[in-house]
């Protein structure tokens, strides 16, 4: 299908040459990076811009960096390159997981994680990893830069809290204060390139300290608050398991669709919530499966 | 609509090629450039068929716009097999790998890749690889056992 909508494409060398681009088109200009989800919605008619901005020419947005307990991942940083960062995965390892279960090999060469949560669909899988570690989204204005908290990006299914002015810079992922380990399940009809059905995150740190994050059962992906209160500073047992799972439908609101039905989502989440809170523990406690194995 | 003169190197040989701004890749690749190994299949990024490495890995050729690869390197199926098949694509014939054939061009870029980035791949690493790839006719197994056979023969 082509692309029926014509649009001038730039390819600004620099962060500030960018800016003025989308100062110029003043919200009528898309942001294209790796473009997995932008070029479908194109020939879509989805979305029908007067320009594209492609921002990989940026040196800017290419790097992964640790400093001052910080991780930065750059917005122009596919999920490839995410994968093979041992950054990554040494301080980050939900991340690492989760970015191994997104869509194929050949998408996740180009498309970024700045992308994901830029698309902002309900089933992404980033998300829960970023709710967890506490991740902020860095975005340049014209005047100004902020970081925005993950738990405040998304503000609806495909909407995001970014102004049409601005560029996402990078991820911010602040380091764990101390041992942490956790792990990413994920639903899908086979393995291998769907769509998460369900997707959670979990994280536990030493002494019951958990954070959890679901997506794809709701209209954003958000975190389980009410879970994360019963648990913290027990020790897991089947009880407090089953007390944990009884909760799951107050922390989600999943629809039926063509994946699966509300009914199958939410019984699935709370047996994927048992999984991987179990998971997550063993792996805490230095057993537990590698990271990348099937969990469900 | 703007015309725009891109350069890449294709299969190894300097090309030029007029295109407007948005031009996809394949369809370039295919009717201006006369490369007919990328297929169009789903056109959006789900069943390979349109694979083609730039700059070194492998892309969905329908879901990047040809002026992205201005002063990049594309290499198809024709490109790697400049002196007659490679052991991979051997290894397919031999275990009958595939029926109709319009998989083919994609897959066997995606276990190029493969074997580029992990030349001794366990069985989930290869049905990971090629998750991305859709083939219709064989149910994969040949598809894979092929590739375990030349892991093993290194």
């Amino acid at each position: 299908m082509p692309i029926t909508c014509g649009f001038e494409y730039h390819r600004p060398a620099t962060l500030a040459e960018a800016l003025s681009l989308l100062a110029k088109y003043k919200g009528r200009a898309q942001l294209l990076a790796g473009g997995t989800d932008l070029i479908v919605w194109l020939k879509e008619g989805a979305t029908t811009p007067e320009a594209v901005i492609d921002v990989k020419a940026i040196p800017e947005l290419w790097h992964i960096d640790l400093k001052d307990g910080v991780l930065r991942i750059g917005s122009r940083v596919t999920f490839a390159e995410l994968i093979e960062s041992e950054l990554v995965k040494k301080h980050f390892p939900i991340l690492w997981e989760a970015s191994r279960t997104v869509a194929s090999c050949g998408v996740r060469n180009r498309a970024t994680l700045a992308g994901n949560i830029c698309s902002a669909v309900p089933c992404l899988d980033s998300a829960p990893a970023l709710l967890v570690y506490d991740a902020c989204v860095r975005v340049r204005g014209a005047s100004e830069e902020r970081d925005i908290p993950i738990a405040e990006w998304f503000t609806g299914p495909k909407r995001t809290a970014r102004l049409w002015d601005e560029i996402v810079v990078c991820v911010e992922l602040p380091l764990p204060a101390g041992p942490t380990a956790g792990c990413y399940v994920k639903l899908g009809r086979y393995q291998g390139e769907d769509l998460a059905q369900v997707g959670l995150a979990a994280l536990a740190a030493e002494g019951g300290d958990w954070k959890l994050a679901f997506c794809a059962v709701g209209p954003i992906p958000r975190r389980a608050g009410r879970v994360e209160a019963l648990l913290r500073g027990k020790k897991l047992s089947p009880r407090l398991l089953a007390e944990a799972q009884a909760l799951v439908p107050k922390e989600i609101s999943p629809i039926s669709d063509i994946r699966s039905s509300r009914e199958y989502r939410l019984h699935m989440a709370a047996v994927m919530l048992g999984r991987g809170l179990q998971a997550a523990a063993a792996r805490l406690s230095g057993k537990g499966p590698a990271y990348g194995a099937k969990l469900i | 609509m703007k015309k725009t003169t891109i350069r890449i190197q294709l299969n190894g040989q300097p090309r030029t090629v007029e295109v407007e701004a948005n031009d996809i890749l394949l369809d370039v690749l295919r009717e201006k450039l006369g490369v007919k190994s990328p297929k169009m299949g789903c056109d959006r990024g789900d069943c390979g068929t349109c694979t083609v490495f730039l700059n070194g890995r492998t892309v969905r050729g329908c879901l990047v716009l040809a002026i992205e690869a201005d002063g990049g390197e594309i290499v198809t199926l024709e490109g790697i097999s400049h002196n007659g098949p490679t052991g991979l694509q051997k290894a397919f014939v031999e275990h009958s790998s595939f029926q109709c054939g319009f998989c083919a061009p994609g897959m066997v870029l995606a276990a190029t890749e493969l074997l580029q980035n992990n030349p001794k791949p366990d069985r989930a690493e290869i049905q990971e690889a090629l998750a991305g790839n859709l083939c219709r006719c064989t149910g994969y197994t040949p598809i894979i056992e092929a590739i375990e056979d030349i892991v093993r023969k290194g």
